[in-house]
């Protein structure tokens, strides 16, 4: 079974993101930039498919600019087999980057696909379920857990107030979420071997897909600033101040 | 224009992130309200009484029973042509569902709306760091929005009509296999009005559940963690307060040994009054505190909850 792995390159969740002080969005030049982390998790789950005998062959596939290239290669040199860079202008919607995937899908017919639930830069939530829908396959978002079992997928989720499972039928989509697993680093040697491993060139016309936005960016801002408060001694003003609040009575 | 709202519930009761997300929805027009569920008259019943709520679908069926996406999905999309926008509150479900619509309808997804002004959404961006403000060119809207950012609608006061409608039911490509939902007397963490949230400075489990348990029943509040605690394993991950974890925002939040990352802010920084207990003045977590207290957490917490 081939498992296909979107990866997405995002500031370094280190980063604390400042916004460009013209308002246009925030700045990224000269800020160190890694693999969207649930992205990170995706990958670690096909490799381990893969040592189980569950998948054969684990495709990386990255949207954007031409540096994707290096997330592609960090994918490569955790172990996945071959990747593909879409190059794009801009950094596509999450819609049009669902288009281009499932185009992907329709050449490359992946038993499986799995992603972040997330990139940490836009906080969209959105690209699996959209695939999914594209595609027409069933979708195991924000999975703490996957099992393979012959022609269904097990997918045990993350939902509000606990945990829910369902079975899906294969082919299917699945959105990582945090406790999915714990990421491996990547070896020196393997890092060495992940130069010479097949990266192939696209654009998006090439997938015959739309790019254009929908959204329109009208301003980015900072959120506004808590000020600090006030410190108290003891335990006793803390109670005076539960009960200024209303808290206590 | 007419908005359909997706109701959250449990085919039992309607859940409070459906307030919220009508209220935004009333700032786009006329709203009606979605019940995709099964055995969920009571549902709908209770959602035809919120305030602002001017019909209720009701979408009875089997195949609705555990609101898997592949399912609601295209019955949204098909009771979408009478309507100019869709909105989901931003909870698990929600999140699901809405960017199957959002695709099945050509739209791309507006998420996490924290305000609407006229045609303009903002939206939070870089956990929070970054707060965009966006318009859409699509002629439908797909909104999901989060339920701490919108005053809840009025549970009463509403008389809507309910009306039966169907869909393609089950589309055969995923079904529900089981569920562990913990059981807690304690108030739901995003409706709480007060919150106690434990962090790795509890040191382990035993001590996470004798100091902020009695310490949040004294209180009648939610316990909330941080990450680090999480991930640690004193408490299961629904417990998790941040931008990975749930968004709160309660009337006040008490942080007990939480050093304040920027994950768990991101998680927790609306709260109207932040109270901050931790033995590190210097801690991050005091730059976003209303109320500091400086200490060992092992001798103010028991203290606190007995002084109560």
């Amino acid at each position: 079974m081939k498992v296909l792995v979107p990866v997405k390159r995002v500031i370094d969740y280190n980063v604390k993101p400042r916004v460009k002080a013209d308002g246009t969005g925030v700045d990224l030049a000269n800020v160190k930039m890694s693999m969207n982390p649930f992205d990170e998790i995706a990958v670690e789950e096909a490799i381990r498919l893969r040592e189980k005998g569950a998948a054969t062959e684990i495709i990386a596939v990255s949207i954007g600019e031409q540096k994707a290239q290096e997330t592609l290669r960090t994918a490569l040199a955790m172990g996945a087999d071959r990747a593909i860079l879409v190059v794009t202008d801009e950094m596509p919607e999450p819609l049009a980057v669902a288009k281009i995937l499932k185009a992907i899908v329709d050449e490359e017919q992946p038993g499986l696909v799995i992603l972040g639930k997330q990139a940490i830069d836009d906080d969209s939530n959105q690209v699996g379920q959209m695939l999914a829908a594209l595609t027409g396959r069933p979708q195991g978002t924000f999975a703490s857990k996957v099992e393979i079992d012959g022609d269904t997928v097990k997918v045990t989720r993350e939902v509000d107030g606990g945990l829910e499972t369902v079975s899906l039928k294969s082919p299917a989509i699945v959105t990582t979420d945090l406790r999915l697993n714990e990421p491996r680093y990547a070896s020196l040697p393997n890092i060495m071997k992940a130069k010479s491993k097949p990266l192939a060139q696209k654009t998006a016309a090439d997938y015959g897909v739309d790019v254009t936005p929908r959204l329109t960016v009208v301003k980015v801002e900072e959120p506004a600033k808590r000020q600090a408060g006030v410190k108290v001694a003891d335990v006793d003003e803390l109670i005076g101040k539960l009960k200024v609040l209303g808290v206590v009575e | 224009m007419s908005v359909l709202v997706l109701v959250e519930h449990d085919n039992a009761t309607l859940k409070d992130a459906t307030l919220a997300a009508v209220t935004a929805a009333g700032k786009l027009g006329e709203v009606h309200a979605l019940v995709a569920g099964q055995g969920a008259q009571g549902v709908a019943d209770e959602a035809a009484k919120i305030a602002g709520v001017t019909k209720v679908l009701l979408a009875d069926d089997a195949a609705y029973g555990h609101q898997l996406a592949e399912n609601v999905a295209p019955l949204v999309v098909e009771l979408m042509s009478g309507y100019d926008a869709f909105v989901a509150p931003a909870t698990a479900n929600g999140k699901n569902i809405a960017p199957r619509v959002a695709a099945l309808l050509d739209v791309m997804q507006i998420s996490e709306v924290m305000g609407i002004e006229g045609d303009q959404f903002l939206r939070p961006t870089y956990a929070g760091n970054a707060l965009a403000t966006v318009t859409s060119s699509d002629a439908k809207k797909v909104l999901t929005v989060r339920g701490t950012a919108f005053a809840k609608a009025d549970k009463t006061g509403g008389s809507a009509s309910v009306e039966p409608v169907s869909g393609k039911g089950d589309q055969g490509l995923s079904s529900f296999v089981g569920a562990e939902i913990a059981q807690s007397e304690r108030p739901e963490l995003t409706s709480a009005k007060i919150i106690v949230s434990g962090g790795r400075a509890l040191q382990n489990s035993e001590n996470f559940h004798s100091l902020i348990e009695p310490l949040a029943d004294k209180l009648g509040a939610g316990v909330g963690a941080s990450r680090a605690a999480v991930d640690a394993g004193y408490v299961p991950n629904d417990y998790q307060v941040g931008q990975t974890g749930k968004i709160v925002a309660p009337e006040v939040y008490i942080a007990v040994g939480i050093s304040g990352a920027i994950q768990h802010l991101a998680g927790m920084k609306d709260s109207k009054t932040i109270i901050a207990i931790n033995k590190d003045e210097d801690a991050p977590i005091f730059q976003v505190a209303d109320i500091g207290l400086v200490g060992d957490l092992f001798k103010i917490v028991p203290e606190l909850t007995e002084k109560l």
